[in-house]
Formats: C-alpha cells, structure tokens, sequence
C-alpha cells in the first residue's frame, strides 16, 4: 500500500534514543527505523514485543525428534526387523546421535525459514529503501503519515531531535517482485495526481 | 537495555586506527568493488587447475573402480578416509569461532567469524567427497538414505557409526550453510546498496533476499543467530564425536578406545584453527584488512592453538599409557611395534605426528611468538601437517599389521590418483575460498560495526576520562541515562 512517510536521518545511537523516546511521547506512529547493524535496546526503546522466533524452533526441534525416534523405531521394529548381531531391536543409544542430529537439521532449517517468511526475505523480493546510507552508516527513522498529521511539524520535530537529514517520500510500504538493478514504477502517474 | 559503551583500556583494542561506520564499510567493501588483482587470478587459475585434475582422479576411480587406489584388503582405508577426517576436523574452526564464541560473548570472533565460517563450509564440502567416492559404485550411494524403497524395503542400519556420520555431516553442513548465509544478508545488502554496476545491482540484489535494516528485522536476526549458536554448538561437538566412532566402535586395536571423541574435538579445533590462521594471514594481507583481523586477533587464535594443542598431547600420551597398562597384547601391538617403534615402516608418521602436533605448538606458551605472525603462519602449516599425519597414523598403522601375520600388508603407499583426489580438493578449496574472498564481505561489516564503539581504538582512548570517574558519577553519567 502507498503511504506517505516522514524519513529523518541520524548519524549516533545517543541522539537517536532520545529522539525515538520523543517522537513516541509526541504521539508520532515510528513506522520503523533502518539500522546498519542491531542496535541494542533499539526494540525496547521503540515498543516492539519480542520476538517468538525461539520457539519455532523449539516446536520444529521436537518434531524432529519425534520423526527420528518414530521413524527408526517403526522401522526396526514394526516394518522390516532384522537380526543385527542379536542387537535389540529397539536400541535407544544408537538412536541417538541420528535423533540429535535431526532434531538440530529440522529446528536450524525451520527457524530460518520462519526467519525470512517473516520478514520478507526472498531472493527476487524489492523493497523501497527510504535511505542508500541506511545499510552503511546512517540510522533512519522513518514515521508514518496519518490524514491528520502536519509534515511540516514532523519535519521540524526530526530537526529539533538531531537529524541531519530530513525528507518527505511516498512509497510503497510492503514488498514486490523486483530486481535492483531496474527503477521500476508501481504506480500509474495518474494514480499519483500528476 | 543499555548504552553502556564503556570497555577497559587494559583489553586490547579490536579494530584500529581512526574508524567510522562509514569507513569500515569502505575498507571492508571496497576490494569487493576494486578489479581482482594479478595474484588473485593467478591462485583462481593455479586452484582451478587443481581442481580438474582431481576431477580427472575421480573420474578414474569411478571408471575404473576403487583399484585405482592403492588400498588392498588389509589397509582398506588409506588415504581416503584420512583426508577426509582431516577435511572434516578443518571444518570445525569456524562454527566454533561463530557459535561457541558467541555464546561465551567472546568480541574477538567478529573480526574472523565470516571467513573462518566461509571455510568450514568449503572443507565440509571437501570432506564429504572422500566417503562418497569411497563407495566405489557412487551411483548406487544414495543408498544410505532412509527411505520406503522397493529393495525390501531394504533400510540402512542405524546401527552403524558410518551411518551416524552421514546423518552429522550432512546436518553439519546445512546448519552451518544457513548460519553463514543468515550472517551475509546484512552485509549483501549493504554492498548493493553502494554497488555502481547493473550487474552488482542485479546479483547482489538477488543474494540479500531484499534486507532492509528494519529494526524488528535485527531484532529476529539476533534471537535467531543466538538459538543457531546454542544449535551449532553441540552440533560441532556431535560430528568430531560421531567420526571417531567410525574407529572407535571398531574392534581394531589402536581405534576401540573411549578416549577418541574427546581426543578427535581437541583434535579438530587444534587443526581448524591452524587452517584459519593461515588464510587470514594471509588474507588480511592481502586486503589491507590488518585494522580488522589485528595481531590480537591472531594471538587470541594462537592461545587455542597451544591450549587444543596440548589437549591433543595429553590424549596420545594417555592412549599409550592405557594401551600398556591395559595388558592387552594386541592393543600394545600397534603402539609399541606399528607406531613408536621408529625403525617400523610407518615410525616416521608417528614421530612427525608427535612433533607437529605436540612439541611446535608449545611454543606459543610465548607471547612473542604468539604475536609473530611469520612464526604463527609458519607453524599454523605445521600443525596441519602434522594433524595429517595423526589421521593417517591412526588409520594406517592400526590396520595393516592386526590380528594374524598372514593378512599383513606390505608398504602402503598411495597411487598417483588417490593424490590426485587430495589434490583436487584443495582445488576445490582454494577455488571456492578465492571466489569467497573475492565477491562476499570476508569480515561480518555489521558486527565490526556494533563492536565499533566499545573495542574501537579511537573510541577507547577516549575512555580514559570515563576510568578517572568516581563509581557514583560513572553511574548517572554512563549507567544511568540508558535506562
């Protein structure tokens, strides 16, 4: 969906917290902030929950143990049993490193899976990226407008908080299928108003 | 939540000189966007070339079948499965550098994580191709997957130690691929981000999935690398551990022993990190990236060296001791007669072994040498070497003279392709490796950027006016407004 965004751009951790701690007093929605590396606290700071990944794998990691367990057993004992040196059928210990094993392969490949569904991670997935700095040293702030809010107010609310860079873009705020290497146009210059 | 930035001058800086943010992304980003060098494409040629003669071996020994080697019915395993425990045990380094020593908070391993990472990952893949050729009829190697199939259903065993390991491996590798590549997003984007070309656009583009930096974005990145580290930990134990049970569930004499998982960990990390050590030697050499990888960097790697090192000492030490205290003659068999017996066939693998990889790496019980880093590369190689011939002394010498002198072997010596085959995979290595340091960030950009503030050495020396504070004011003045 396209939206209309104020971006302020700030250069150090001290005055971004402040500013995050502002703007949020202030009322402003924070649509989200851009880093170059995980600030810490930076989530608290904004309001964000935290985050459930964790147990993704802890769900997908028990599978994996079931699958294992389950499945040798089963076959060993229920499906094709055979006479390995008069070994027990059902041998725990031998199962284990086989079921440590996948429940690790299962737990890593279903948390980073979950990982990228979550945040759109794909390769041939676009994004409008509101700063080129935002990766290399700079940390963008981004708020979104409402019907009601004063862009010019915004503005001048960044300014007072130590951004040194400032804009108004409208963009849009999901992703698309795109590459990097094409400008592309999402919208029809008459949906736009030109 | 804190914004603590303070660190004690006493702990050695991790990143020198005069940086910014924007400066380490230029260091560290820039030999991506240069034009590759002469010598670059020289190694590329020079590993390529390598790589097609192994390729070419390869192809003998499955054209031919495993008589290609020099392997007989008593040494059935020679060169074979020693370079592949000796590939595996390389792969170690780097998911111990990325994963336990994120877990121990170790600020160090940001500035070798991505390369000593990149690397485990291109020695798995060496490794993996030893058993798979070993098969002999490799097209058939799909065998040992477990799945319904109309050959009874014939199911492998899961028993068996060989099959543990394909299971370890495997896994190994696809944890630390997705660790590694998680890692890289971060610092893709941010090359596309600066990138100039339609192609680096394009590619890099496509390789960070379309990461923005967006803080709940970090937020996951975070939770998810700490659960792959507590993952990878016991992982990278678990598959040295499964590996020496290929010998030690075994009862050949010189493999049946419970020392060999703990023995073969030490083992694996002592050689892991010989192997990091020598590339990003030379590759901070090479890519100006000394301000990254500092000599602190190399002496912290150094110290386990010595300490894994003398890990491994005590192990060959105490296998001796019990193969003689154990009154078993078979087992003191190959320990007196096949190995420490120097006037034996394979005696002079025995003692190299033991001074590679017991005498030299005592030496970094001194700091100066510890910090010399032409001695550390220089004894760096010797300890590969030297972990080599601790495989094949483990392999060769138990096997070729056992139980009943008519099945003794005469000399073991490799064929011209079993060479072929190790050669090409350091091939296989080095290309990868060159394509590696070439096109991807060698060092984490954003972890060396999180760490900028507290172990930067322009950072730190500001820090002296924060240690001549009294404990209240450094509360409301460091402490205190974070919160």
């Amino acid at each position: 969906m396209r939206k209309k965004f104020v971006v302020g751009c700030f250069e150090d951790e001290k005055v971004l917290f402040p500013a995050v701690k502002n703007v949020r007093k202030e009322g402003y929605k924070i649509h989200d902030i851009y880093t170059p590396f995980p600030v810490h606290g930076l989530d608290h700071a904004m309001g964000l929950r935290e985050t459930s990944i964790h147990t993704v794998g802890f769900i997908f990691g028990l599978t994996g143990t079931s699958i294992a367990v389950g499945g040798m057993g089963w076959i060993f004992t229920t499906d094709w049993p055979l006479n390995i040196g008069g070994k027990p059928h059902f041998p725990l210990p031998a199962f284990i490193p086989i079921t440590f094993e996948l429940t690790v392969l299962l737990s890593a490949i279903s948390m980073v899976y979950t990982f990228c569904w979550l945040c759109q991670l794909m390769p041939g997935v676009k994004k409008h990226h509101f700063h080129p700095r935002a990766t290399d040293d700079l940390m963008v702030m981004v708020i979104e407008c409402t019907a009601k809010s004063n862009e010019g107010e915004i503005q001048n609310f960044l300014q007072s908080n130590g951004a040194i860079e400032i804009s108004v873009q409208e963009a849009e705020a999901g992703w698309w299928y795109g590459r990097y290497d094409k400008e592309q146009k999402l919208y029809r210059a008459e949906e736009l108003g030109y | 939540m804190s914004l603590l930035k303070y660190e004690s001058q006493l702990r050695e800086p991790l990143v020198d000189g005069d940086k910014n943010y924007h400066q380490i992304t230029e260091d560290i980003i820039g030999p991506i966007e240069a034009k590759p060098g002469n010598l670059w494409r020289m190694g590329l040629v020079i590993s390529i070339c390598l790589l097609i003669f192994g390729v070419y071996s390869v192809y003998r020994e499955v054209d031919y079948g495993i008589g290609q080697w020099n392997l007989n019915h008593t040494i059935g395993w020679g060169w074979d499965i020693t370079n592949f425990v000796w590939w595996i045990g390389i792969g170690h380094a780097g998911t111990l550098i990325s994963a336990i020593l994120l877990l121990f908070r170790q600020g160090w391993r940001t500035g070798v994580n991505r390369a000593a990472e990149a690397m485990t990952i291109f020695a798995v893949m060496c490794a993996g191709q030893f058993p798979i050729f070993h098969m002999g009829r490799v097209w058939v190697g799909f065998y040992v997957m477990p799945y319904p199939n109309s050959r009874g259903p014939l199911w492998p065993n899961f028993n068996s130690a060989l099959l543990w390991d394909v299971f370890a491996v495997s896994t190994y590798f696809t944890v630390s691929l997705l660790f590694w590549y998680t890692g890289l997003l971060p610092d893709l984007a941010t090359v596309r981000d600066r990138a100039k070309t339609k192609f680096r656009k394009f590619f890099y583009g496509l390789a960070s999935f379309g990461w923005t930096g967006s803080t709940k974005h970090w937020q996951r990145h975070e939770s998810l690398s700490l659960v792959l580290a507590g993952l990878a930990t016991p992982l990278v134990l678990s598959v040295h551990t499964i590996v020496s049970m290929d010998f030690a569930t075994s009862v050949i004499p010189g493999w049946h022993t419970t020392i060999f998982p703990p023995y073969f960990v030490a083992g694996a990390i002592f050689s892991g990190f010989a192997m990091v050590q020598s590339l990003l030697i030379i590759t901070r050499k090479v890519l100006h990236l000394e301000d990254y990888i500092t000599v602190g960097h190399i002496e912290a790697m150094n110290k386990v060296i010595v300490l894994t090192g003398s890990i491994v000492g005590i192990a060959y030490l105490t296998e001796l001791f019990i193969a003689w205290y154990s009154q078993n003659p078979y087992e003191w068999w190959a320990f007196r007669q096949n190995r420490v017996n120097i006037f034996s066939p394979y005696g002079w693998a025995y003692y190299g072994m033991m001074f590679c990889n017991v005498v030299s790496p005592q030496m970094f019980w001194s700091k100066k040498l510890r910090r010399n880093i032409t001695f550390t590369f220089f004894l760096a190689v010797l300890v590969n070497i030297g972990m080599w011939f601790e495989r094949f002394v483990i392999i060769v010498t138990s096997i070729y003279r056992d139980y009943l002198p008519s099945s003794w072997s005469t000399y073991y010596s490799p064929s011209i392709w079993e060479i072929g085959f190790y050669l090409g995979t350091f091939g296989l290595f080095f290309t990868c490796y060159f394509i590696f340091a070439k096109y991807f960030p060698v060092i984490a950009v954003a972890e060396i950027k999180a760490i900028l503030k507290t172990s930067g050495e322009n950072y730190k020396k500001k820090m002296s006016d924060t240690e001549k504070l009294d404990s209240e004011k450094f509360y409301i003045e460091e402490v205190a407004h974070a919160h």
